[in-house]
């Protein structure tokens, strides 16, 4: 580990810490449906959205009506991109040829963008032609995004509002969302990249004599205008196979630490902003230090174990850290770095190549994934998955003290804590009952590239990050068949909206409460005391559910590892 | 329910294509067009040409270079190595068999050329893209001795070359791209050192 290292990790975190308040803002007037300076050019378009579409978008919807809107638009939006894949050997703007997808592999597809997940069971640039990337994927960069953070402001409604039937209204959340926040971010944002030497062309390959005189072909396309939105809106669906590793999707250390920053900082924002809309600022501050915290220490231990570098290579006459899988411009700070953002948050945006780190700088991401991805998480899920943990958090407190537990000025009751405990349960059923599957069944078996204990890892992976809508991977496993492509998207669909469902139903249910006082027995959600029970409460349950499956993949790998044992 | 349902289903449809024809196609157009315009060289991928026009690169993508009178670039996993339509890392475990056995392989080539010493960790691992275009100060010094005795050229020049090529960041690590080292490389003028000849070059 080297100071620059940290130096990186500490300026990340502060420049984020800088700007949780400011984007919150920005978020908070969305939330509450001001007007922006942006109104002046954008008003026009988000009322002639409402107007063609038959949209009134101050007519409050209650949960049910809410989730179905929602539902429908995104099943809508997958059966588009399913059929944009399917059909891509016949639409235009297609320069290499490609044929269209297989249904499985357009099935998972459409899944995968469709719940934020971008997870990949296909190679960007031998797979999908300029058409299908901007009308097929970059829709859904947006749209999955924008309806993360739609589902946050109905669950924020929940806590705030006051014997209210209604929690928002969909079609205007995703709206705003789309067209004051995730948008103009994206514009300036694509030209930054552009400068910065990202290409975005609707050209195709380029043929390369190259100095030796081989041949070499280098694909250009549309890639700085998908790259901008699969950050910012943490989808992490890349235009190459090899992601934000790939120098066109990411050339510098510089686009490095703007594309690590704009996972973050929405998320960073919607805490503050969460706070403001239920009337206490504090209450997102602590929210935001118990992500902080769980945050630098995962980051603390990956960026530990790949500076300390493979004990196997060192053998052989190897010097320094792991860099197997990484690239040498940011290096291994920078990438252990990239590695804890994309997993804390639901991104999958890669810039190095999990599947060849470390065993223990391995496990973090896959950990991180498994606790919820509620450190930050994905914008909008990560908060309102948090907030779940958050209703467990204060019902373990009411038990320890013999009260009705109170959260934000509303009574959590049995109905909320069940239905919190329903949403969190559908990981550890989907992931590890998945993974169980394709560990004893002959097709799941032929996955792995690896042997030994780092192949169930590479499986446990999949379906940790599939069911996370994360969307990395460890790489090696041969994904792209009907079995996984299958399993997979069952895993991406069940993992986004079985959660999403319960946790509207909690909006609802809380948005008809009254407002309880704060009162001398309350638990006080605000202090250090709070920060430290919420980290106990999401490592316990994440340890406790996980800890067995991670002994049998990074554990064991890592005694090998330092045993010298190959695989 | 079903009246909610019908009632949700316009929406839902108008709202797909509205959007689809504004994020999928109107946004990427325009930055294409806006791109274009203001950068149309970062735009297009930062091509290098030779003095006759052809392609002979992008600033941005590494490519091979496997003989001796070149800085070398890193093992790559993309297709046969620096295929730039199967961008790849190898994937290969930290515990693989594999990857033991290919980190041998090249630390033996390193050895036959005269490195010693523990070599630097990018030399002679796969980057995550398959198509780095740079390498560590460290890999290029291990490697300047050998373009020395190939090319005859004084070790110092290729050092003092090396330092100058070096990029630093705030964000990231020191670098130095291969392609450009090796253009700036091909253009330092010949000297010919006393004793050395192209039959003293490492045969590969």
């Amino acid at each position: 580990m080297t100071l620059q290292g940290w130096f990186l990790i500490l300026a990340f975190t502060g420049i984020l810490l800088a700007l949780a308040k400011p984007v919150g803002l920005w978020l908070h007037a969305l939330y509450e449906g001001r007007r922006t300076p942006l109104h002046v050019v954008l008003g026009p378009v988000e009322r002639g959205f409402y107007r063609v579409a038959g949209i009134d978008p101050a007519a409050e919807q209650g949960w049910r009506r809410y989730a179905l809107h929602m539902l429908l638009f995104n099943v809508v939006l997958m059966a588009f991109t399913y059929a944009v894949l399917r059909l891509q050997g016949v639409l235009p703007g297609n320069p290499q040829g490609l044929p269209g997808l297989s249904p499985h592999l357009a099935f998972n597809t459409a899944i995968s963008f469709t719940t934020n997940t971008n997870w990949q069971s296909y190679a960007g640039e031998s797979t999908m032609s300029n058409l299908s990337q901007m009308l097929g994927l970059t829709i859904h960069n947006f749209l999955s995004a924008a309806t993360g953070i739609a589902l946050a402001f109905a669950l924020f409604r929940g806590f705030a509002r006051r014997e209210a039937r209604a929690i928002g209204n969909f079609w205007a959340d995703v709206t705003r969302v789309t067209l004051y926040l995730l948008l103009p971010i994206c514009v300036a944002y694509t030209l930054f990249l552009i400068a910065s030497g990202v290409p975005q062309t609707l050209a195709g390959v380029v043929d390369v004599r190259t100095l030796e005189g081989a041949r070499q072909s280098i694909l250009l396309g549309p890639i700085a205008s998908q790259e901008a939105i699969k950050m910012l809106g943490t989808n992490g669906g890349g235009f190459f196979n090899a992601n934000s590793a790939h120098p066109f999707e990411n050339p510098t250390a510089l686009t490095n630490m703007v594309e690590m920053l704009s996972i973050f900082v929405i998320g960073f924002g919607l805490t503050w902003c969460f706070g403001k809309a239920v009337g206490n600022t504090r209450q997102g501050w602590a929210i935001l230090a118990a992500m902080t915290i769980l945050f630098l220490a995962g980051t603390t231990v990956t960026y530990w174990a790949e500076a300390s570098g493979n004990p196997v290579l060192h053998q052989i006459g190897v010097a320094g850290g792991n860099m197997e899988g990484k690239e040498v411009r940011f290096g291994i700070a920078a990438s252990a770095l990239f590695s804890v953002v994309t997993t804390a948050a639901s991104c999958g945006a890669v810039n190095a190549m999990h599947d060849s780190f470390t065993a223990l700088g391995g496990m973090i991401p896959l950990f991180n994934i498994q606790l919820g991805e509620v450190v930050v998480g994905g914008v909008g899920a990560g908060i309102y998955g948090f907030l779940l943990f958050a209703i467990l958090a204060v019902f373990v407190a009411g038990l320890m003290v013999g009260r009705t537990p109170e959260y934000v000025g509303k009574k959590i009751e049995a109905r909320e804590v069940k239905l919190a405990v329903l949403a969190i349960a559908v990981l550890p059923l989907l992931i590890l009952g998945l993974t169980a599957l394709a560990s004893v069944l002959e097709p799941g078996l032929a996955g792995p590239l690896a042997k030994g204990p780092h192949g169930f890892s590479e499986v446990l992976y999949a379906f940790t990050s599939a069911v996370g809508n994360n969307g990395s991977a460890f790489a090696g496993l041969s994904a792209n068949t009907p079995f996984y492509n299958g399993l997979l998207g069952i895993a991406m669909w069940g993992g986004r909206f079985f959660i999403i469902v319960p946790m509207l139903a909690i909006a609802g249910s809380l948005a008809a409460k009254k407002h309880t006082p704060e009162s001398a027995g309350s638990f006080p959600t605000t202090g250090g005391l709070w920060v430290g029970l919420l980290v106990g409460i999401i490592l316990i349950l994440g340890g406790l559910t996980f800890l067995p499956s991670l002994a049998l993949g990074p554990i064991a790998d890592h005694l090998g590892m330092i045993r010298g044992q190959l695989f | 329910m079903g009246k909610d349902f019908t009632s949700a289903l316009r929406p839902a449809i108008v709202m797909t294509i509205l959007f689809a024809a504004l994020l999928g196609l109107g946004y990427p157009l325009a930055m294409t067009g806006i791109g274009q315009a203001l950068f149309p060289d970062r735009a297009n991928g930062s091509l290098i040409r030779d003095a006759g026009g052809r392609v002979i690169g992008s600033e941005m993508v590494g490519q091979a270079f496997t003989t001796g009178r070149y800085f070398q670039t890193r093992p790559s996993a993309a297709g046969k190595g620096y295929d730039g339509l199967a961008s790849s890392g190898s994937n290969l475990a930290p515990t693989a068999r594999a990857l033991a056995d290919r980190v041998r392989a090249d630390v033996a080539k390193r050895r036959a050329e005269g490195v010693t010493g523990a070599l630097p960790a990018d030399l002679v691992s796969a980057s995550g893209s398959g198509l780095d275009p740079d390498l560590s100060p460290a890999s290029a010094l291990a490697q300047a001795p050998r373009v020395a005795r190939v090319r005859g050229l004084p070790l110092a020049q290729l050092r003092a070359l090396i330092a100058e090529r070096t990029e630093a960041s705030v964000f990231g690590d020191p670098h130095v791209n291969v392609l450009a080292l090796n253009r700036a490389l091909d253009a330092l003028p010949r000297v010919a050192l006393p004793g050395v000849g192209r039959a003293d070059l490492p045969s590969r």
